[in-house]
Formats: structure tokens, sequence, C-alpha cells
């Protein structure tokens, strides 16, 4: 019950819903970028939303198949192909024993999620199986992955590969999967330049209001540093806060931070816990997925939005989401 | 200590899913002690959906999971619904932290390999090296928060002679257990990372460890910190032991 990593990509990192409940001890939330693209792949292959997944990051793996399995694509588009075939996204796939596949660089996009029915087995740390790329623990050893690296795949339950099996096995040979996916408009993230909606930081009011325009009315470049720690943007450097030091407290994911050269960052899944800069915005909830998919290189542009706008955009796409589980359940009864 | 209970703070929004809770403005003992005071209250009466409360300086920040927030309150509006709460639990909650403070022993083995600034350090504060040592080693430190990374330890205060500016090109990797001076603070990095801070010294002690249940070990708010001198050879002699 294995998969080998005959080539790891640019950065492969399995990660899941993050590590929240030990911020104070300075431990970091982490896990996936894109949490709907990660959902959707759990989803597709009847694992809980809570299950680790291959997060890829804008070059895929080669990963060879030492077992039957079940897995989903989603997030960033990216080229696939299994055995000679095309790997279809958005749907859930058998992959037999034996079969390599090699997934490539996306147009449009940045980070996609592979996952496999019954979960990677690797060992949960405080409760997570995200790794933790600056402590080094969590996910797979702690680390990207590397060539020759063995994953480990834990079993379907049974009631899952039994109707797995009835659904999808269609060829003898190849994959299989069903003639149906999940909607590409599920995808958050379409066009470039991205806008991407903020709220009002917690310093906010203490910019100048030529700043404050300014957030929203420049185009911004996310500099080729930008990681999963933080977005550096270029462009436009804000004009900076009187007083330009605040005590060090907790961050957020997507704060906008304004050091005092003025160019902000903002920060994302593998933020430190505590910060000490200004924080003039905050990313909106309902587009962190699409942040995390701009890639280094990609522009973004900045709306203001309220929070209680943010909240009923989040609760109509949670909706949204719960419809596309119950179809699926749906299937998988017949 | 009386029955005194926390004074009124700024409650403020950390985007949708965070609340601030200030206390001041500044880095003192007293407003350190009502945020951890208020952080281990929210510990051991977590209000609905609460996933982490994070002590600082003179705040705390309260997150919770959007979802879950309105849900158990049956709000549209959880971070109204939390201000709120907060608010009115203030006044109940006691301004002393519950957490019985530790007093942690650091041992470290200043200078030479383990800590290649220490002459810098003694240059810039014009003072031997000695000296810089006694002063670095006299004070039990409070430990304010945690943040940075594992383990990581805000401490308080550091000796106004030893203030030295943090490197001008900051170390691509420090050793675990490098003890530093960057500014007016001193600490420990409990792991390798990335850092600007003056090394004078490093310590055999790994500050983050994860315990056989799964357990996180390290220092916690309010807890203290001594550095403890030691020679290189039992350096050697206390890092071999440890796992």
């Amino acid at each position: 019950m294995s998969i080998v990593v005959v080539r790891p990509g640019l950065l492969t990192t399995l990660q899941d819903l993050g590590r929240p409940g030990h911020q104070h001890l300075g431990v970091p939330v982490n896990g996936a970028m894109d949490q709907i693209s990660h959902r959707l792949a759990n989803m597709l292959v009847g694992n809980d939303e809570s299950e680790a997944t291959l997060e890829l990051t804008l070059n895929g793996p080669t990963l060879e198949f030492r077992t039957d399995a079940v897995i989903a694509l989603c997030g960033a588009a990216m080229p696939s192909d299994g055995g000679g075939e095309e790997v279809p996204w958005w749907r859930p796939v058998r992959v037999p024993a034996g079969t390599t596949i090699t997934i490539g660089r996306p147009e449009i996009g940045c980070r996609a999620y592979l996952a496999v029915a019954g979960g990677f087995d690797v060992p949960a740390v405080l409760g997570s199986r995200a790794t933790a790329l600056t402590g080094g623990y969590g996910g797979f050893r702690g680390r990207a992955l590397k060539k020759g690296d063995v994953l480990a795949l834990r079993s379907p339950q049974e009631a899952q590969t039994v109707r797995w099996v009835r659904l999808l096995v269609r060829h003898h040979r190849g994959l299989a999967y069903p003639n149906w996916s999940v909607s590409r408009a599920r995808m958050p993230y379409r066009v470039q330049p991205q806008t991407v909606r903020v709220v009002p930081g917690r310093h906010w009011q203490t910019f100048p209001v030529a700043a404050r325009e300014q957030l929203t009315r420049a185009l911004y470049r996310v500099a080729l540093d930008s990681n999963r720690m933080g977005y550096r943007l270029e462009g436009a450097p804000l004009e900076a806060r009187r007083g330009s030091d605040v005590l060090s407290e907790a961050v957020v994911m997507g704060a906008v931070q304004i050091p005092s050269g003025g160019d902000p960052i903002v920060l994302m899944a593998d933020r430190q816990t505590t910060g000490g800069y200004p924080v003039i915005a905050v990313v909106a909830g309902i587009d962190l997925p699409v942040m995390a998919q701009i890639a280094p290189g990609e522009d973004v542009q900045f709306r203001m939005t309220t929070i209680e706008e943010s909240y009923e955009a989040a609760a109509e796409r949670e909706h949204q989401l719960g419809r596309v589980k119950q179809a699926l359940d749906a299937r998988l009864q017949h | 200590m009386t029955n005194e209970t926390l004074p009124g703070a700024n409650i403020v929004a950390m985007g949708e899913s965070a609340v601030v809770v200030e206390f001041g403005r500044t880095v003192n003992r007293e407003t350190n002690a009502r945020a951890r005071a208020l952080g281990d209250y929210l510990r051991a009466n977590p209000l609905p959906g609460v996933t982490d409360v994070v002590p600082a300086y003179a705040a705390v920040t309260v997150h919770f999971d959007t979802r879950e927030t309105a849900g158990l309150l049956r709000v549209d509006n959880p971070l109204e619904a939390m201000k709120a709460a907060i608010e009115a639990l203030l006044p109940r909650v006691p301004a002393v932290p519950r957490r019985k403070p530790r007093v942690l022993e650091i041992p470290v083995c200043y200078g030479g390999e383990h800590g290649p600034d220490l002459e810098r350090v003694a240059a810039h504060c014009r003072l031997p090296a000695e000296e810089v040592v006694a002063r670095h080693c006299a004070p039990l430190y409070d430990v304010y928060f945690l943040g940075f990374v594992p383990g990581f330890g805000y401490l308080g205060t550091l000796d106004r002679r030893l203030h030295t500016p943090r490197l001008d090109t900051p170390r691509k990797r420090i050793p675990a257990g490098s003890v530093g001076i960057g500014g007016e603070q001193t600490g420990v990095y409990p792991m390798e990372s990335p850092g600007g801070w003056n090394l004078i010294g490093r310590t055999p002690r790994r500050l983050f460890r994860l315990d056989a249940d799964g357990a996180p070990n390290v220092m916690d708010a309010g807890d203290q910190v001594r550095f403890v001198p030691v020679p290189a050879a039992e350096y050697d002699r206390l890092k071999a032991t440890q796992r």
C-alpha cells in the first residue's frame, strides 16, 4: 500500500486543515493554502475533509502507484498523465497498481491537491498531519517530498472501496473514472490580474488616507521570493504609518502587514504565530483560497469589502459545498 | 492577592476570525500579567468555536472558527458575538494569571564556537566578555509570551548595558539552542532558523520537544528563565544526554 516518489516536483508537501490549538506555544497553524480545493479533493474520494492531501506547487511530481488506489486532483489544473492517458481532474479516478502519474505545470494558478481514498499513513503531530517546513515536523518526516520517498497509504474503509469499485470499474486496464465531475467553476481562481477582497485591518485607521486609498487602487505584483509563509507585494509601496512600530501580537492568515519600507506582506498558511508590523487590511476569508492560487510573478488587485459581506459569501460557498457533498453521497449510494 | 478582576480593555477585530483584547501599548509586567490572566481564563473556560488563545506583550488574541462560532451561538456575525461575549466576561476574570509559574534553568556555554558574537557584543557595550556573561546571567527573566517559532519565548528584561543592534545581514542558519541578543531583547532559538541576533552562547537543552504522549514540552508564558553558564565540557556532556 504505497506510492513511490519518482520526481518530487517543485514543492510537494502533505497538508490538511492545519494545526490550530497550539499558537500560544509559538506553534504555527500550517495546512493547505487553498482549503477549498483540498476539501473537494477529499470529498471526491470519500475521505473526511480533515484527511491529509498532497499539496503540489507550480510543478507537480511523478508518482508510481504500487497499489490500486482511488485518487482525486483539484486546484490549479496541471497537465497530468497516467500511463499514457490523461488523468481527469475534479473527479474520483481509479489508478491500478503499477501506474506512473506525471503532473506538470499549470497554465494558471499555483497549487493543486491530490487526495487518496483512505488517506496517507503518516503520524499526526499535535493533532495534524500538515507539514511544518520551518519546524521540520508533521507530514512526511517534516519536509517536502524527495526522490525515492515511499508514501504509505491507509486502506479505505471497506464499504467505501466496494462502492468505488462498483462506480468506477468500467475498464479492464488503465484508469477508470465516472463521466461526471465537480464543476470547474468551483475553482476559485480564473483570471489575471486577480481581484482579492480585503477587510480593514487592526491598524487601518492609523494609516494615512493616501495609503488606505492606494491599497485598493494599485496593482501589486507577487514577488518571486513569496512562499507558504507570506507573499511580498511589489510595485506600489505605501506611505508608512506615523510611528511604524507596533507591539508584537498574534497574527492571522491573510493579514496585510506594512513594514517600514512600505511593500505589503500578506501572511499565508506557514506564517509565524506573532508579528510586529502594523496590519492595514486582512484578506477576506472567502478569498483566501484565491490569494493562495496566485503564483509568484502574477498580479493582484485588492478590493475593499465588509466583514458582513465576506461572512455572507462564505455561507453561500459552504451551502454549495454541502450540495456537492450531498450529490456525491447520492451517487455513492446507487 | 485580592479578588481584583480585569479592567476594561480595547476589544478590536483582527480580520473576521480573530478578536484582539488590548490592555495597553507598552511592555511591562503588569500589562503582560493581565494579558496572561485573560489567556489562562479563556483556555480554561473556552468560548464557542475558539481555536486558539494567544497572549502577547500587552494583548490577547482570540482566534475562532467562524462557521463553528456562528453555528454554536446561532448568529450571522460571529465576530460581533465574540466581541460582546469577551466584553461581558472581563469583569468576572481574575486579574492574576491562574498558571503557577515555573523557574527554568537554561545551561548556556558562552563564547567560542557556541557564541561567535560574544566579542562583538562586548566591544559594542564596552564591557569585558566576562562582564557581558555575568550581566546576561544575573536576572530572572519573565517569559512574556511565545512566538516566532515553536518554543521561542519573548523575555523581559535585558540589562540596558547589553542592548546591541541586530546584525546588518541576518544569518541564513542559526543552530538550535543559540542564545542571542537583538536590540533590547534576548532569547533562545529553539530550532535551526534564520536570524539577525548576535549569538553569545548556546544551550544543549532542547526547548521544543514533543513528549511521549505527543504533548509539546516548552516554556510557557508566565514562566521565569535563568541562564546558567556552563563550560564547553559540561555543554558536551549535557548535549549527549539529550535525546
